[in-house]
């Protein structure tokens, strides 16, 4: 692998994109490409069989409905986790075997493309559509919406993070990926140490996605601010609606400071600037200020909706409202703020010395406070309340004692002189994986099973639920209790090989940890098929769970416009206090419900920007040119389009009604 | 949904006085005056080359431009705490606090670095060794 890259040659009409950049010596990446290839042909012969493109087209790529789109969240996010644990597979064979002077298997060019893929895609591609996906599903329904505010950006939103998401995709094949690490530091990422495609891949993936990102962020603020059933107080939203909300602002707070970043980079590599080199002024260190501005609370952004999620299930389960909602609401908005002065913790070893240090520091250890206030919420909801021990309850009871431990090693790594001994150690890669999946993989899970019924109409598989939790459980402690004892040793992160021979035992563990959680992954696909084979014998009612949010008084699954009348809320939990009085839907005198109408536009605005993001990847000039007059043009037209809602007609509304009170 | 939102927007409209969303003339007037003045001094003083020292100089203008951002958002944004039941006031003071925690940290954070890792009269004692070393090897 001396030679891992081509020449950088340039052509008018294809830029630098040669053929000897498709990576048919790679054997890996060929064996990738095949079953990829075979897989996706599989599927679109299947889709054709059973004649699927037209509802496809019609009833999701083009549906503004948010239910709709919260599902779509889900399936990429699920899509890509499947890629990005299957980077995680290849790094834990990769360092099981490279111990004492072997190489294991994947060279260090492919290897660096792996780590880089892998954080990346799990935060941009699977963590993000997750939250973003399950916000989106529950947060009008709880607030008693049909829809969010701007239903078209919603769709827009969507499909830009799936044209970021293809991106990264197709630099597996056309191409390679960065190999500078998630947060792709300068210098190591400026133009002359990350020669060649992959950085550049990276850039237009995150920008192209993060534009999704900000866009629906503004798009939530708005539903919860301006969308709520009548009567509804700000202080009487579900929790999850509260940390829906928080977690937006925190999203447009924050996601412009990456957009920026990645600009300042992008103008470094592309256009000879020197922000973030050595010569000319530049300042690397600037880059890693920013990038972790955003990084901080982005972290939040992901794990804020997870506290929402969990807050809904404990109290459902518990058949008892949260124990706290003030202080939750407000431990909520603490973090916010205080997740913006935290920020340097990830660089102590800088250089800033010991009285920013010690700022940051102290900071980042009161931000515990508002955190452990939550845990003991959840604990106290709990207390004396009727527990019953369903999926969705054992995620829950697996997050506090997961989420716990993670936030203690957290604690402890902002000590700046404990962290000068453990900056870029595997401790601190087992301290983020400890929060990430106890926290937002355990919540997502949480939520999967919770909402399902809701979203389908039928129960999930108990036993397929329960072993996906505890394959999952245990092997997150197998894989990464481990690298919290090798951390400690000092073995430090994104190693290719080690010298050695006294880490491999605990890497071989990690593992082993590694397998059990893709049983758990395998376990929770295996799940979906044997709920969906198996839905009519599972039927449920719109309210399952006996739970006590708006979401639960719509039919399972909803109605395109959720709730068949206007509702006039009165104090927290509605819905429990409406079953309180015996509420029923009227079943006359319904109204024409008001709806905005599907378009195509977000997809092909999106597909045009992929195509943008390739071009400015590989050079291709006229290409990006095109299609980003293209993508003004058709953003312009579309203002003219004046046919964006419709009439849902009495009977209509009358007939589903019906057929959902049948259940 | 919509067909709701927008009698509800009319109903807002009634509640308020009618010129709340948009300002009165003797506002617009107002706002003018004080931002012309605003900017007049800042250029005056730098105009006329009036003898000041060069940061109070250079401290007044930005002080006279963070007054001016205040009149903008005032006058010609309509900021108020009673606009949109005060969610407007409310994100104008969240980013107005996230800019500064953002913009004084960065300042803070990057000072204190250059300060320890490239001490300005280390490098200087450092060029001049090396300067010495090099004339007397020459």
């Amino acid at each position: 692998m001396a030679n891992a890259q081509p020449a950088e040659t340039f052509s008018p009409i294809f830029g630098r994109l040669t053929f000897e950049w498709i990576p048919v010596h790679e054997p890996i990446l060929v064996a990738t490409f095949a079953g990829v290839a075979l897989g996706g042909l599989a599927v679109l012969a299947l889709m054709t069989y059973f004649k699927l493109w037209g509802p496809l087209w019609r009833d999701w790529v083009v549906s503004v409905d948010h239910k709709k789109i919260g599902i779509m969240y889900m399936v990429l996010g699920f899509v890509m986790m499947i890629r990005g644990f299957a980077d995680a597979l290849m790094m834990r064979a990769q360092q099981a075997m490279a111990a004492g002077g072997s190489e294991g298997w994947l060279p260090p060019h492919h290897y660096d493309q792996v780590f880089t893929a892998h954080g990346v895609i799990m935060i941009f591609f699977v963590a993000m559509p997750f939250v973003t996906g399950i916000m989106n599903y529950v947060m009008p329904m709880q607030i008693g919406a049909r829809d969010v505010a701007f239903p078209f950006l919603n769709n827009f939103s969507f499909w830009m993070t799936v044209s970021g998401a293809l991106l990264v995709n197709i630099s597996l094949f056309i191409g390679e990926f960065a190999r500078v690490g998630w947060l792709a530091f300068p210098p190591l990422s400026g133009s002359s140490y990350s020669t060649g495609p992959g950085m550049d891949y990276y850039l237009w993936a995150l920008q192209i996605a993060g534009v999704g990102t900000t866009l629906s962020g503004i798009n939530l603020i708005a539903t919860v601010l301006k969308m709520r059933a009548p009567g509804m107080k700000l202080m009487d939203m579900p929790i999850f609606t509260w940390t829906a909300l928080i977690t937006n602002v925190l999203i447009v707070a924050a996601f412009p400071v990456l957009t920026a970043t990645l600009a300042l980079l992008t103008l470094d590599r592309y256009a000879d600037f020197h922000f973030f080199t050595n010569d000319f002024g530049g300042n690397a260190m600037m880059y890693i200020n920013l990038i972790w501005i955003w990084g901080h609370p982005e972290v939040y952004i992901l794990i804020i909706p997870c506290f929402g999620v969990f807050s809904e299930i404990v109290s459902t389960f518990s058949r008892k409202p949260i124990f706290g909602y003030k202080t939750m609401v407000w431990a909520t908005a603490c973090i916010m703020v205080l997740s913006f002065v935290v920020w340097l913790h990830h660089f102590f070893t800088m250089g800033s010395g010991a009285n920013v240090n010690t700022f940051f520091g102290i900071t980042t250890m009161i931000i515990a406070v508002p955190t452990g206030v939550k845990i003991f919420n959840w604990l106290f909801t709990m207390y004396k309340g009727s527990v019953r021990l369903e999926v969705p309850m054992l995620w829950t009871i697996g997050f506090l004692v997961t989420f716990t431990i993670g936030g203690m090693t957290g604690v402890l790594l902002a000590v700046p002189p404990v962290d000068f001994q453990l900056h870029n150690t595997l401790f601190l890669i087992a301290h983020f994986h400890n929060v990430i999946i106890g926290g937002v993989v355990f919540a997502v899970y949480a939520a999967v099973s919770y909402w399902w019924p809701k979203a389908f109409g039928f129960q999930m598989s108990d036993k397929w639920g329960k072993r996906s939790f505890w394959f999952w459980f245990i092997g997150f402690y197998v894989a990464f209790m481990p690298l919290y004892a090798l951390g400690l040793m000092g073995v430090t992160r994104r190693m290719n090989s080690y010298v050695d021979a006294g880490w491999q035992p605990y890497f071989i563990v990690a593992a082993i940890g590694a397998v059990l959680i893709l049983m758990g992954i395998l376990c929770t696909f295996m799940n979906f098929y044997v709920s969906i084979r198996d839905r009519k014998q599972n039927r449920v009612g719109g309210d399952p769970w006996d739970a006590r949010t708006l979401e639960w008084a719509t039919q399972s699954p909803p109605a395109a416009y959720n709730f068949p009348f206007d509702l006039e809320v009165k104090g927290r939990e509605a819905f429990w206090t409406m079953k309180q009085q015996g509420f029923k839907w009227p079943t006359e005198n319904y109204k024409p419900i008001h709806m905005p109408k599907g378009t195509a536009t977000g997809v092909v605005l999106s597909a045009i920007a992929m195509i943008f993001g390739f071009a400015m990847v590989w050079y291709i000039w006229w290409l990006a040119i095109l299609s980003f007059a293209a993508m003004v043009g058709i953003g312009i037209a579309h203002t003219f389009n004046y046919k964006r809602d419709y009439y849902i007609p009495v009977d209509e509304v009358a007939a589903t009604e019906a057929k959902g009170a049948a259940v | 949904m919509s067909a709701d939102t927008h009698s509800h927007h009319d109903d807002h409209h009634d509640d308020h006085h009618g010129d709340h969303d948009h300002g009165t003339m003797g506002q617009l007037m107002i706002g003018f005056a004080l931002a012309a003045i605003l900017t007049i001094i800042p250029f005056g003083l730098v105009m006329a080359e009036v003898e000041m020292d060069r940061t109070t100089l250079v401290g007044i203008i930005m002080g006279l431009g963070a007054v001016q951002i205040v009149v903008h958002l005032k006058f010609f944004l309509h900021l108020s705490t009673k606009s949109e039941e005060g969610s407007t006031f409310m994100s104008t003071m969240l980013a107005v606090i996230i800019l500064v925690i953002v913009l004084a940290g960065s300042l803070w954070v990057m000072h204190n670095m250059n300060e320890n890792m490239m001490p300005e009269h280390e490098m200087d004692q450092m060029i001049e060794e090396m300067q010495s070393l090099q004339s007397q090897q020459g």
